[in-house]
């Protein structure tokens, strides 16, 4: 019998003597009963073997797919905040043309060296202790408790001349942490547009943070009052056009209070002292 | 196709409906019917889900100890989902955001396992691929009413198409904000049960126990 066996065998001889042996002990153990303790050992690992094989090949097999999908999300709503994003666009080559990625140390306020921008990933960076840094609870209006020491910022460049400039923010809202991008025209005063890609907010309330008709209300508002505070803030209902400050007023949002404000902390932390407000003062002087 | 693959497959549509008749899965049907894109993509998973692990369950359940066999069911049921979850972040990402945790929360749908325990152990690895096709269109048609509902009066599109021309951009329509959030799915399906059980009257539950009337004297004691 095992001689018959070995003339069927195309491959490896060892392989198929383990083969065979596999198959001996596999015949034996599912004729045993079912309730038997060497059966029900053999089985959970056999089961736990398979699923764990078929589980990693699905994870690598796909994660080059998963993580482009990733990386191309990104560049999406970076093209989008930056007002470059139509229907047609091709992604991949609108972001390489038009936009550069740039670290900024965000107590200097300069431009980080020496490390590479790609590979930089904001929000793991925000929570690697040897990356981040604890924001103290009474300057924590963001409500976000630690934030990355060096943050990417994106320019958006129409040849050498600087066009905008894209800056990372996120905060708590009522639900969750909604993480964006606010864009400002080089002047570093002006808003050109915001994006709040993750957010867990109520649909059809808060969530409308996405909502282009919102969205669209921020452009051209200024982020700091004259004596250069940061005065941009959500108003409830809506912004009475007659009043000198309605320049940095936008309207609330209806039914999400809690959203709103979360949005109006998240833009007075990350565009005071304790975010970009630094940085932004080098980008003006050095204009 | 033969009758009794055909009652396998169709029953559980309205006659044994998991959502209606035996009110499994309520909790995700209540989470992802806000959009009607999102509800056929949970649709999708979550029957692909249940016919494959309706499978694997069947070709194994002579040798599964049933000391173990909950567990078995649970591991073939959530490698299946890691799989779906791993595919829709892959090949559908838009969408996989936005069903986030829910299609991970497939491994906790009382469906998939109601399913490999009540009819997978018992019968081949066919059949109960087919009822647990079955049993997902089940699912599916009632997520696909209650997406229908809510997203038609909650914000006035379906599938990105304007169906009711809302106020705001010059319309009639003004959305019921209701609509978006989660109750106002228990209702619907409430409704739907109500429907259902008026259509087949079969459906309609017996009281466990009678409550006695008290002017007869007879529970109250003097």
């Amino acid at each position: 019998m095992l001689n018959a066996e070995k003339k069927t065998c195309k491959y490896n001889e060892q392989l198929c003597k383990y083969y065979e042996q596999f198959r001996v002990y596999a015949d034996r153990i599912l004729a045993l009963s079912n309730d038997s303790l060497e059966k029900t050992i053999n089985v959970a690992l056999a089961l736990c073997l398979v699923c764990a094989v078929l589980v990693s090949l699905a994870t690598v097999a796909l994660r080059p797919l998963q993580s482009y999908n990733k990386a191309l999300d990104m560049k999406k709503n970076i093209l989008d905040v930056a007002g470059l994003l139509q229907d047609d666009t091709d992604i991949d080559q609108a972001f390489k043309e038009r936009i550069e990625a740039k670290l900024v140390d965000l107590k200097t306020g300069d431009y980080v060296e020496g490390i590479d921008v790609d590979e930089f990933d904001q929000r793991k960076a925000a929570k690697d202790p040897a990356q981040n840094e604890a924001i103290p609870v009474e300057k924590d209006i963001a409500s976000i408790r630690v934030k990355a020491k060096y943050t990417k910022v994106f320019l958006v460049k129409d040849g050498d001349q600087l066009q905008s400039i894209i800056l990372p923010i996120n905060g708590y809202g009522l639900w969750s942490t909604m993480y964006g991008f606010l864009a400002l025209e080089a002047d570093g005063q002006t808003v050109q547009s915001i994006n709040l890609y993750d957010q867990g907010e109520t649909p059809g309330l808060g969530g409308e943070v996405v909502n282009p008709n919102w969205r669209a209300l921020w452009k051209g508002k200024k982020v700091y009052s004259e004596n250069g505070d940061v005065a941009l803030t959500l108003v409830k209902g809506t912004v009475d056009t007659s009043r000198p400050d309605a320049v940095n007023k936008v309207d609330g949002l209806a039914g999400a209070t809690l959203t709103s404000r979360g949005v109006s902390n998240l833009i007075q932390y990350w565009m005071g002292a304790e975010g970009f407000a630094t940085y932004l003062n080098k980008i003006r002087t050095a204009n | 196709m033969d009758k009794e693959t055909k009652k396998v497959l169709f029953e559980p549509l309205v006659d044994n409906n998991p959502i209606t008749l035996q009110v499994l899965g309520v909790c995700s049907a209540l989470a992802v019917t806000s959009q009607m894109s999102t509800s056929l993509i949970m649709a999708l998973a979550l029957t692909s889900v249940t016919a494959c692990s309706s499978a694997a369950i069947s070709a194994v359940r002579q040798h599964t100890p049933s000391s173990i066999r909950i567990i078995v069911q649970m591991i073939i049921i959530a490698s299946l989902v890691i799989v779906v979850d791993q595919l829709l972040k892959a090949f559908a990402f838009d969408v996989s955001k936005k069903l986030s945790v829910f299609v991970g929360l497939i491994i906790t749908n009382c469906i998939v396992m109601g399913r490999a325990e009540a009819y997978a152990m018992k019968n081949p690895p066919m059949k109960s691929f087919i009822d647990g096709i079955g049993n997902g269109m089940g699912y599916s048609l009632i997520l696909v009413i209650v997406a229908l509902f809510r997203e038609t009066l909650g914000s006035g599109k379906l599938l990105g198409f304007d169906v009711l021309p809302l106020v705001k951009d010059g319309g009639w329509y003004v959305p019921n904000g209701m609509m978006l959030l989660p109750p106002s799915a228990f209702f619907i399906i409430g409704l739907i049960i109500w429907a259902f059980r008026t259509w087949k009257p079969k459906q309609v539950e017996h009281n466990e126990f009678k409550i006695m009337s008290i002017s007869h004297g007879e529970g109250g004691h003097h």
